[in-house]
């Protein structure tokens, strides 16, 4: 009898080890599209940021974090994922300020379009990385697709299993760590490809209301940066294509929102020309995104509005902060100049 | 709640932990709470029927009961003073009367059914014969079937028929009889379970066994692997085929129809398989449904072992029953100076037969295609007994060839292929589409295209193919290690090694959380 | 007794019935005998087998089918 407990408790401890591992080789590395590896980076350098920015491919591919340091000497971290939902945002930085508590938050408003769950691709490659916490359940809960199962996302293999057949060298390479992608959670874009419909605008909608679920977790969003004694700021990135328009009446809302409110709204669109932007060089897919010379110069122009509008010129940071941005900034350089 | 669903897994946890928690003398009732919650995610509404058939059931119960102590009570009574010829009257009349309750419990609980299952596919064909005489059409109502219902109504009424021919006491406590009715693991897919076998097991207090938990999960394992690894991965394949059957028809069709053989025996028996694992983990033993029914050698010998409780229930209720009606009693009698015995009753059995699976065919589903189903397996037992003597002398003048093992490959191979092509009608769920398709399939057109790379433009994968055929071999093998389990228990660490193998091989190979593709999440940016 | 055996030998004469226990389980009677047997007991002895008693253990040999006749007759 006592060998046979002894052997049921090994074999489940041995599945236990044996899922662990599988689990490490199925899950996706993302190696050919880092967007799936962002949300993790940031536990590494958690903690002491004056700024932290919140939302979709708009912000990390807008704002350059080292370039922020080196031009300013604020510390910033990009807490954004491809097409993170509002209440994606709100629970990433609940989960935030369980690590730190920044000065600012800068939440991009483009998300703001989406009341719904998306898309189970995107829900994992922002939520995944997360680490455990009551924030990541309801994140989870808040995304999920029909389909999708909570439990899918605590045992990701689960999911997963059918990559068994598919299995890469990548697999085996980064079956416990992942590859490093991010300069502070801005992903570098270096391609230039010229904007080229310009004219092209958004399509008509049947209704312009931004929906009342994304609203309301921007309501959730300023409390809580309340609660925290942190000033939250809104800002539409200054990319305005066609696929992801930003309407007019959207933009009156969150104005609206804002003054209500008495936050800060900065929208980018109209400010091309002062910021700098060309869009001949600026942009790596013609006018979506900006690319990393399109970045540094949004970067740059936000920096000096910190400093001008939000108290930002008179911050200090110790020795050992400041070395370890040098460095960020140094490793940012060597990317950029490869 | 599917049994491949996260939610009944967690349920099952639950609900194991709780008998084993709850005090002995109250474990069925734990029973019964956990059966109506199962029940209750299939939809409150549903609990209407199955109420219906348990109070139903107890008072019809408790009549013939009543009526039969009388009966016993009156004849002990007067056992000295009444003649053997007036004690048969009374006993009679007392049966008459014991029938007549019956009826009213079967007309009740079948009515229930056929109205719930049967009245759609009766309204559709009304339709079609007012068509033809230019009627308008009456709208097909579109009634909603109660979880399980064939299943419990039969188990019920089969109780009823046991009551009255006193083959059982009848329970006296309405909730306990519930039980019986409700009990969860059984009554999405059967088996179909008497009475007496499994009623005094459910309410009896249970300890935990460790031997018997241990066989229990092994089994709802086992049942696991069949279903996941080996029965919803086929099930890809078929349905590319069934979405467009015009596109697969010659070999494509004899392909179809052995991939659903494969499908149907993988997911049912592996579905029964945690069914009676979860009864066995918690010592109840249920009736075992299969007995590896594609080693038969006749159609008759498959019918023994496949869907055992259901066939022995037609069998019991429905086949023996009608071929001893004084009717066909009397049918027999006349038939037989005239053609001899042996014909008369063929012509009383055959009869009998054939009612019986009409019944079968109609209890599977409303639609034709059942009901042609259930005539052709009748007509291919009637003819290959037609033809046992002839079969007898083939036997006799080659001894050697025909005990030879290879024969006997042969005859299960013959038997598989036959019920199987048979089995397809409910595949297409079309009658003359099916027809036809069996017709393209003896052309084998297109034998070379799959093996040439149609087989992997079925949604399957290299990988998945080879993972199915491992999986067979595994299911394969087993079966033909007799005792396995018992082997097993004698060497823990095998078994406890297999049984993690067996998990993971789950975990890994199952073809759950489906319609995920490693493709979407390998795009460009967003 | 002997009605039944010669019942029974009618059906199958190459068994000795007299030994043989396990016509039911070793499949020697099948269906289609037990209807004849059924309807042979009904004209040799004027009694009706009623469907319960068509079991296994009434059928599996000439001496329990003997007792199962009686039985019906005594009720």
């Amino acid at each position: 009898m006592k060998k046979r407990i002894i052997t049921g408790i090994c074999a489940v401890l041995i599945t236990a080890l044996l899922l662990v591992i599988l689990n490490g080789l199925v899950v996706p590395k993302y190696t050919d599209n880092a967007e799936g590896l962002l949300t993790r980076e940031y536990y590494d350098e958690a903690g002491d940021h004056d700024v932290i920015f919140v939302g979709d491919c708009e912000v990390y591919e807008s704002f350059i974090p080292a370039y922020l340091w080196e031009k300013h000497g604020i510390s910033s971290y990009v807490r954004g994922n491809a097409q993170q939902l509002v209440w994606q945002s709100y629970y990433m930085l609940e989960d935030t300020f369980r690590y730190e508590t920044p000065k600012a938050v800068v939440f991009n408003v483009l998300a703001l379009k989406y009341g719904e769950p998306q898309s189970e691709a995107y829900n994992r490659m922002t939520l995944d990385g997360m680490k455990w916490s009551q924030s990541k359940i309801e994140a989870i809960k808040a995304s999920m697709t029909e389909d999708e199962a909570l439990i899918e996302y605590m045992l990701p293999m689960l999911r997963f299993h059918s990559r068994i057949t598919q299995l890469t060298r990548d697999d085996f390479k980064y079956i416990f760590n992942a590859k490093k992608v991010s300069h502070s959670g801005y992903l570098m874009q270096k391609g230039i490809v010229p904007m080229t419909s310009a004219e092209e605008q958004g399509r008509n909608l049947r209704d312009y209301t931004l929906p009342q679920t994304a609203m309301d977790y921007l309501e959730k969003m300023r409390l809580l940066c309340q609660e925290n004694g942190t000033e939250l700021i809104l800002i539409k990135s200054p990319t305005n294509s066609w696929a992801y328009w930003w309407y007019e009446e959207w933009d009156e809302q969150v104005r609206e929102y804002s003054k209500e409110n008495g936050l800060a709204y900065y929208n980018f669109i109209d400010d091309v020309e002062e910021i700098g932007i060309d869009y001949n060089t600026d942009t790596y897919d013609a006018g979506v995104h900006l690319n990393v010379y399109g970045a540094e110069k949004m970067t740059d122009y936000f920096g000096k509005m910190l400093k001008e509008n939000h108290g930002f010129d008179e911050i200090e940071h110790s020795q050992a902060v400041a070395s370890a941005w040098n460095a960020r900034v140094e490793e940012y350089y060597k990317e950029r100049n490869e | 709640m599917l049994f491949t669903s996260y939610t009944f897994i967690a349920f099952l946890c639950v609900m194991l932990a709780a008998y084993f928690l709850t005090p002995k003398r109250a474990q069925w009732i734990t029973l019964l709470v956990g059966s109506y919650v199962f029940y209750a995610f299939a939809g409150a509404w549903y609990f209407v029927f199955i109420l219906f058939t348990t109070v139903s059931a107890y008072i019809i119960s408790r009549l013939l009961h009543r009526v039969k102590q009388k009966e016993d009570e009156y004849i002990s009574s007067v056992k000295d003073t009444l003649g053997k010829e007036e004690r048969k009257a009374y006993r009679a009349r007392s049966k008459k009367k014991r029938f007549n309750i019956l009826l009213w419990g079967l007309v009740l609980n079948f009515g229930v059914l056929a109205v719930l299952k049967y009245t759609a596919f009766a309204v559709t064909n009304a339709n079609n014969i007012l068509a033809l005489f230019g009627k308008e059409a009456i709208s097909v109502p579109s009634l909603l079937l109660p979880m399980g219902i064939s299943f419990y109504t039969f188990q019920t009424c089969g109780y009823l028929i046991d009551v009255y021919r006193a083959k059982v006491e009848p329970e006296k406590n309405i909730a306990k009889l519930a039980l019986f009715v409700s009990f969860f693991p059984q009554i999405v897919q059967g088996p179909i379970s008497r009475f007496g076998e499994l009623h005094e097991q459910l309410v009896a207090p249970h300890k935990f066994d460790l031997k018997n938990f241990t066989f229990g999960v092994q089994r709802i394992l086992w049942g696991f692997f069949k279903k996941l690894v080996i029965a919803d991965r086929v099930l890809v394949a078929m349905n590319t085929m069934l979405d467009a059957p015009e596109n697969y028809k010659g070999a494509y069709v004899l392909l179809l129809v052995i991939l659903y053989s494969i499908q149907i025996y993988a997911d049912f028996t592996g579905g029964i398989d945690i069914t009676i694992g979860i009864a066995e983990a918690m010592g109840i033993r249920l009736a075992e449904n299969f007995d590896r029914p594609f080693s038969s050698k006749s159609t008759k010998e498959y019918w023994r072992r496949w869907h055992i409780t259901m066939g022995s229930w037609f069998r019991d209720y429905i086949f023996v029953p009608i071929s001893v009606t004084r009717p066909m009693l009397r049918l027999n009698k006349a038939l037989t100076p005239k053609c001899g015995r042996l014909v008369a009753s063929k012509v009383v059995a055959y009869t009998a037969r054939t009612v019986t699976w009409l019944a079968t065919g109609i209890w599977h589903g409303a639609g034709w295609n059942f009901i042609v189903w259930g005539l052709l397996n009748c007509l291919v037992i009637i003819v290959s007994e037609s033809f046992e003597p002839l079969y007898k002398k083939f036997h006799d003048k080659f001894p050697r060839l025909t005990s030879s093992s290879a024969y006997g490959v042969f005859m299960s191979v013959r038997t598989f292929l036959l019920m199987s092509v048979i089995r397809s009608l409910d595949c297409y769920r079309n009658v003359p589409l099916t027809f036809s398709m069996w017709a393209s399939m003896l052309t084998f057109k297109g034998i070379g295209d799959i093996f040439s790379g149609g087989a992997l433009e079925l949604g399957l994968g290299v990988s998945d193919f080879l993972i199915i055929f491992i999986a067979i071999a595994v299911v394969f093998v087993v079966s033909k290690i007799s005792d396995i389990r018992e082997k097993l228990y004698q060497r823990p660490v095998l078994s406890a090694a297999l049984c993690v193998t067996l998990f993971i091989s789950i975990i890994m190979f199952g073809a759950y959380s489906v319609g995920y593709d490693a493709s979407q999440f390998i795009y460009n940016q967003f | 007794m002997e009605t039944v055996i010669k019942m029974l030998k009618e059906l199958h004469p190459d068994v000795d019935f007299e030994s043989a226990d396990g016509l039911i389980d070793d499949g020697i009677l099948d269906s289609l005998d037990i209807v004849s047997l059924v309807a042979e007991i009904d004209s040799e002895f004027g009694i009706v087998v009623p469907a319960e008693e068509i079991v296994p253990e009434n059928f599996n040999s000439a001496t329990a089918l003997f007792k199962l006749i009686e039985r019906l007759d005594e009720e």
